[in-house]
Formats: structure tokens, sequence, C-alpha cells
């Protein structure tokens, strides 16, 4: 199969969880892809791994100077960039009273500022491209609160929103480029790993993240992989601007 | 004191006793409902950079950036009112007409700093002083109201930078919302979402084509074909922060002329 041939798809947070799966569905599906993650180590194996489909950049989401030299590296290895998954992020647990001001602003720097120079530092280079598509990772609780994640929610719900923004500028511009927001629900990656075995009441901490969802247990990376690998290719071409959900029923 | 019945709009002495800060409450939907909360009867706290001229309520200089200031403002209303009950997380600012491509970090930083964190920080603190409202006083009844903006429902209405900001807004008032009802805070905590509301944040579009032409412009992209004025959202804040609202929580209340309510034709209306 080839969904994606010869499109070039950069990935932040492509090191792991759903970057690192859906880096993988892109080069199977034709594609390049463009592992750009903190962790050299392990973005360097993983690219090394997929052979001549991937290559790796460092990349911290938070450094626009960083974004432009990812940008510019994928564009010199494979000649140009036709999609952005914006998938590095963070999760943190805490309330509206013990989150910090410096806790607050670093979880929107990473979550929310990252993926719009994301976003920013892309466009030239995917206008030249001849257009493409960006697809932010936000999350369940960008459409829910939760008590116990507070600035985390209000991260993805300025990723969610700022994609609509996204989405509304390149078509106003007539780009050619779309940008849709993805939201899924507890996808069992690295980010959610320490609070599996947690205990909650009589739960273990994976019993109480796979009771939050109808389908009764924790998604996988590839699941949403799959979703966005839709909505990288021209098999999405008539969404942009929108939030597709992938969280085994949970804010059914 | 007797409280009014249903369909008795006269909210005269309804919010007597209670103690209400709003932030940005010199002009614009702030200045409108803190009018209207002094109406009802609550003591107002003006929390602003700078005083109106001919302004309600006691005013206190206030950045809502610094959480010294937070800390101060909450320990002078402690001193002085010696109790919270309603807060008003109104302050604000548009951040321009900059897009994806135009906005630079700074930008970006200084808009979350006054719209995410400003109002990150007043839920904290007000979390902080209603609590601390004394047990020997009527028991509180918290409301913490949170302007976000019709930029928090679907952009198309100012900056990346404005929208990002409103969205994260939308979102962590759910969580502070949740996060009451948990502890058994008796505070509850919601969004409103206005439309294009006659405030000077327009000022910079009336400066480029006059403010009645202007209105009329804005107005036009509401089904209801024309702005709101600022007492229009000042009513749906007094709603909230009155007791007639007791069980509305982590809600979003869309005041927008039907705005976001059906199909728009995609085009920016603030301008600046």
């Amino acid at each position: 199969m080839s969904r994606l041939e010869n499109r070039i798809v950069l990935v932040s947070g492509g090191a792991s969880g759903i970057g690192a799966a859906t880096a993988r569905l892109v080069v199977r599906e034709g594609g390049k892809a463009v592992l750009a993650d903190r962790d050299e180590t392990k973005g360097r194996a993983l690219a090394d791994e997929l052979g001549d489909g991937a290559s790796f950049v460092p990349l911290d989401v938070t450094d626009e100077a960083a974004w432009a030299r990812a940008v510019a590296g994928t564009v010199e290895r494979f000649g140009a960039v036709h999609g952005l998954l914006n998938a590095a992020g963070v999760g943190v647990r805490n309330s509206i009273e013990d989150c910090t001001l410096a806790e607050y602003r670093r979880i929107n720097d990473i979550n929310a500022l990252g993926t719009f120079l994301g976003c920013k530092a892309v466009l030239p280079a995917m206008k030249r491209s001849g257009g493409g598509s960006i697809v932010n990772i936000s999350s369940v609780l960008g459409l829910r609160g939760a008590s116990y994640a507070m600035a985390y929610c209000a991260s993805k719900g300025a990723v969610r929103l700022l994609t609509k923004h996204v989405a509304l500028h390149c078509a106003q511009m007539k780009y050619d480029i779309r940008c849709n927001s993805v939201h899924p629900g507890y996808i069992d990656t690295p980010m959610i790993a320490p609070r599996l075995d947690q205990t909650i009441g009589n739960m273990s901490g994976r019993q109480w993240l796979e009771e939050l969802h109808p389908l009764g247990r924790l998604g996988r990376a590839e699941e949403v992989a799959a979703m966005i690998l839709f909505l990288l290719s021209d098999e999405s071409a008539f969404s942009t601007g929108s939030e597709f959900v992938c969280d085994g029923g949970l804010t059914a | 004191m007797p409280r009014a019945g249903y369909g008795c709009h006269d909210m005269s002495g309804e919010l007597s006793g209670r103690v209400a800060i709003v932030t940005g409450g010199a002009s614009g939907i702030g200045a409108a409902a803190a009018a209207l909360l002094s109406q009802a009867g609550a003591r107002v706290v003006v929390a602003d950079l700078q005083a109106a001229k001919d302004g309600m309520g006691r005013f206190v200089q206030h950045d809502v950036t610094s959480e010294e200031s937070w800390q101060s403002l909450l320990a002078d209303v402690s001193k002085h009112e010696g109790r919270l009950d309603i807060m008003v997380n109104n302050a604000g600012t548009s951040g321009g007409a900059g897009s994806v491509e135009s906005t630079d970090v700074e930008t970006w930083q200084r808009v979350q700093a006054v719209n995410s964190e400003g109002v990150f920080l007043g839920c904290k603190y007000a979390i902080d002083g209603m609590k601390r409202t004394a047990p020997d006083k009527p028991a509180p009844r918290g409301s913490i109201v949170n302007l976000s903006s019709v930029a928090g429902l679907q952009s198309g209405a100012g900056s990346i930078a404005y929208t990002a900001s409103k969205g994260a807004v939308r979102l962590l008032s759910k969580s502070v919302a949740l996060y009451c009802a948990e502890q058994k805070l008796d505070i509850r905590c919601n969004s409103v979402h206005p439309g294009g509301v006659d405030t000077p944040i327009f000022d910079p579009l009336w400066q480029m084509v006059g403010r009645e032409r202007g209105k009329a412009l804005v107005g036009m992209r509401h089904p209801i074909g024309r702005m709101a004025e600022p007492r229009e959202i000042g009513e749906v804040i007094l709603w909230l922060a009155s007791d007639r609202s007791s069980f509305v929580t982590g809600a979003e209340i869309a005041a927008d002329g039907a705005l976001t309510a059906g199909l728009m034709r995609r085009q920016p209306f603030v301008a600046s």
C-alpha cells in the first residue's frame, strides 16, 4: 500500500508514543518521516530502524530557531515537506490549587506554544512544496475538563482553537494546506506509563484509566496513528479545522 | 432579607453582604459587570491597571499577570472587605490581528500572560480567598466567572494568540469547576463567550473606519444584526455570579447574537 507515496512528513515527538507509531506508518505507506525529538538516542535508533525512509533532527519545540533548523533539515534531506504532525507534548497532573505559575507556563509552552511554532515554521516550506496537511495532537482533555489536569486541559484547549485558526488562515490565503486536531483518549504510551502502576482506591492506575473508556481498555498508539495517516493523506481532502476524536467512546 | 422570586427582575439587595472582584473592571464589560453587581448589593472591588474617572466600586491597582499583584490584591480585599464571594476574571487583551504567520513569540507570550495565565492566577487566588472567607460568616457560595470569547468556541475571530488563549480559558474553567465540585468547596466556575461587544478592545477598528460604521460592520457578522452593549454581557455575568445560577458550573455560556449557532461567513471581525 502507498497511501502517502513520496510525501514527506515532519513529526515532533517522533521518538516515542503516537509520534513514533505515526512515523512507522508513514514509512510503511510509502512516505518519508523526519523524526524530531529531544530524545536523540531513541529518535536516531528509530530512524535507523526505519531505514532510507526516515531521518532524525533534534528539536526542542519551544525553541523557534530549533524549529527552523528542523524544517530546513527536512527539506535538505528529502527536498520538500508535505505533512507536519505536532505530537510532542507533556502530560502533567495538577489542580488549580497545586499548580504554580511556572508549571502552568511550562506545560502551555511545550503543548501550545510548541504547536503554534511548529505550524508557523512549516508553512513557508509547505507552501513551496505545493501544499500539505498539518495534524495537531490535542486530547480528550481539550474537549472536557479534568480536576486533576488543569494546566494540561488549558494547553490542549489552546491547541484545539489554534488549529482552527491555522485552518481558516490557510483557507483564506488559498495555501492548499489543511489543519486538523486529533483528540485521543488515554493511549498506552510513555506519557501515561507512570500512572499505570499507581493505586487509585482498590484499582490499579491502569484499571482506573481503562474504565474511563466505554470500550474498556486503553488506546494503542497505532490506532491514533491510523487516524493521523488519514488526515495526512488526500483521503481527508475536504477536512480542515475539525476535531477528530479517537477515545474509545470516552467523550460520548 | 427576602429572596427575589421567579419572574422578579429586581436584583437590588440580592447580593448584599457579598464581595466581588472584577478584573479589568474600569472599562468595557468589566465596568458594566461592576455596576450591575453593585446595584445588586455586592461590594465590588475593581482591579485594573488604571482607575476609571467615574468608576463603580473600590479601585485597587492590579496587574493580572503578576503573582505578587494577586497576593497583594487578596490581602487588601481581606483587610478591607473581609471576605470574597465573586470573582470575575474579565481582564484581557486582543493581541492585535496576528495570524499564525505574522505572530512572534513575544506577542504570543504577552497575550497568554494576560488572557490565560491571568485567568489561571485569578481562579487560583479566588479559591484561596473564598476558602478563607471566615466560617463564622454565612457559608461561602463562591462563583468564578471567566471571560472567554466566541474565539474560544470557534476561530475566525481574532489573532492566533487570542483564540488559543481563549481556548485555554474555556478548558481551564471546566477543570476548576470539577475540582471545586470534587473538593466540595461550593464554588462554581463558568466561562462566558461574548461575540462582538462595543468596548475599547475595538478602538483600533473605530479609528480606522469610524465608530458607527465599525459597529455596523461588526454587527452585520452577527445573525442578530448588531453588536452587544457591555451591559448585555454584564447581565450574564451577574446571573452567573448570583445564586440564580446555582446548578450551573463548568458550563460555556455564549452571549453572541447567535454568532456561533449556525453557519457564518468566515471573515475576521476583530481588527486592530
